[in-house]
């Protein structure tokens, strides 16, 4: 018999709903089996905590006296740029952003230590922030120079959003070339010499909702250690990919933009990030409980790593050239044994993205709604699924003419 | 009874040009690796070895060097792991060159053995939440 989000919800204000973790379900059902385990279970808690580089956050750092125009001028936190194209008071900072003086790769490979990531995790840790800025002045904003120290509880609005986060599936990053490279996916070593792969994988949450069934905008999830809501589908959302027998696509495919109170976050899940030879970025934990509404719903919780194949991709030539050349497909149980084979050859794996954090995330979503914290949501409108002509195409590149000016 | 140690020597300025190790070699017949070796800019010397041989003269051999004035660390005491910023990823597995870092099977938590650490440093730059820290 399907239930109710409002059914989950009463049960879950009780204190009386039943929640296990994605990790858990795969048991519970082979145990129980699919009908009596969705009869009995309503909601799965999802987790995943990694890199993720398509984040920032926005301010309001409230009016001076006399009145500033930050809008169209210049600022600064804790010497890494902050945007400032919004009005006189809001700043966007993105996490990739870096102090005008980094050398960055100038010396290869950049060691990256201090970025937008990392102002937002000292922002969220409550320490002060040091904000220089300079405008033009007007007429009714006439000042020109601002410094000062920022402290998060002193903002109007402090809200972490992030354009492209958990990526449904993500490549495993190899290097065939005969020297070190320094990227994103982390060091790749020559020959074949290492594989980096950056998924929860069955933890992860939109591989618990391969066709988002229950994740669409406005659902209430877990966003660095606070609680958050998907704003829209994330930047090169692309559902339309070659997907298994069970739905679960086989490359990268659905994403996230999430957005959030960073008042009400911490530290320990928005994690500064140094990405050698790269650059900076923000670690970030999410976590999105899945309402057991029906048995399919529930049948898509129990995927486990053994299902999940993710395509192995050369860092050395194939990413960076935007070939779709691979060398393989492998499974996430077989990355997570710490090797894998790639033309024949044995090659260690390591992680990017840490499953024992994701296994924290998806418990304490477990916890508020054992507390009757966190109620669920009916998403206000769906993510564009399969069959959308959704898709994330490269940029068509439009030479510039002399006589097009 | 054969010992092997990872050890850290610093020499004061006076002893950089003096050949110690060499004495290690002929004097006590110990067997050195060096791991790494640095003459910082006032002159003083650092170098991490692993030093084999007997105990006994494992034993005299340090004490030849205490007595020489340079000073002794373990070298597990150098690189170590600020385990509030580590969020067991697992970079640093495949990059360790002496396999310090391992994940727990079960938990795919990262276990970080110092005594299998040569102090290289590749860990640290390699670590996203920059976790690891050198003390040389």
């Amino acid at each position: 018999m399907a239930k109710t989000i409002e059914e989950i919800n009463q049960k879950i204000k009780k204190g009386q709903a039943v929640v296990f973790t994605a990790e858990e379900i795969i048991d519970v059902v082979r145990e129980k089996g699919l009908k009596q385990a969705a009869r009995e279970v309503d909601v799965v808690t999802t987790g995943t905590f990694g890199i993720m580089c398509s984040s920032g956050a926005y301010f309001n750092i409230g009016h001076t006296r006399p009145r500033i125009k930050l809008g169209g001028g210049h600022a600064y936190l804790n010497d890494v740029p902050a945007y400032t194209g919004l009005a006189a008071a809001d700043l966007f900072l993105g996490a990739n952003a870096l102090p005008d003086d980094d050398p960055r790769n100038r010396i290869h490979p950049g060691e990256f230590i201090y970025g937008g990531g990392h102002v937002i995790e000292e922002l969220v840790a409550g320490k002060d922030v040091r904000l220089v800025a300079a405008a033009y002045g007007t007429d009714c904003y006439p000042r020109k120079r601002l410094e000062t120290w920022l402290n998060i509880k002193d903002l109007n609005e402090a809200v972490l959003f992030n354009v492209r986060n958990a990526y449904q599936n993500y490549n495993v990053a190899v290097n065939t070339s005969e020297k070190t490279i320094y990227t994103y996916m982390g060091i790749l070593k020559p020959r074949l010499g290492n594989a980096n792969y950056s998924s929860a994988g069955q933890l992860s949450p939109l591989f618990n909702d391969p066709y988002y069934q229950t994740i669409g905008i406005g659902t209430r999830i877990f966003l660095g250690g606070g609680v958050g809501y998907v704003a829209w589908q994330g930047t090169q959302h692309n559902p339309a990919v070659p997907r298994t027998d069970k739905g679960i696509p086989k490359e990268g495919a659905g994403t996230l933009a999430v957005i959030g109170d960073l008042k009400q976050m911490s530290p320990r899940w928005l994690v500064g990030t140094s990405v050698v030879g790269y650059g900076c970025s923000l670690t970030v934990g999410i976590g999105v409980p899945i309402p057991i509404l029906d048995e399919e719903i529930l049948a898509y919780t129990t995927v486990t790593d053994a299902d999940i194949l993710a395509p192995v991709i050369d860092y050395s030539d194939a990413f960076p050239q935007l070939k779709p050349d691979r060398l393989g497909e492998v499974s996430y149980a077989e990355l997570k044994s710490g090797k894998i084979k790639v033309k024949g050859k044995d090659v260690p794996t390591a992680s990017r993205s840490s499953y024992p954090l994701a296994v924290e995330i998806a418990a304490i979503i477990k916890g508020w709604l054992a507390e009757g914290r966190f109620e669920l949501t009916r998403a206000v409108a769906p993510l564009p699924g399969a069959e959308s002509d959704v898709k994330c195409k490269p940029l068509n590149e439009r030479p510039i003419e002399e006589s097009d000016l | 009874m054969p010992v092997s140690k990872k050890i850290v020597l610093r020499f004061p300025r006076r002893l950089v040009e003096r050949p110690i190790v060499y004495r290690l070699v002929k004097d006590y017949d110990l067997e050195f690796n060096i791991l790494k070796a640095s003459i910082t800019p006032e002159q003083e010397g650092l170098l991490v070895l692993e030093l084999k041989g007997n105990q006994k003269e494992y034993d005299r051999g340090i004490e030849f060097l205490v007595k020489a004035g340079v000073k002794i660390q373990a070298l597990s005491q150098d690189v170590t792991r600020n385990e509030a910023r580590c969020t067991h990823c697992g970079a640093c597995v495949t990059v360790c060159p002496a396999g310090a870092f391992r994940v727990e099977p079960r938990t795919m938590r990262i276990i970080f053995e110092d005594e299998k650490c040569i102090g290289c440093g590749l860990c640290i730059t390699a670590c996203p939440p920059r976790a690891m820290e050198v003390h040389f």
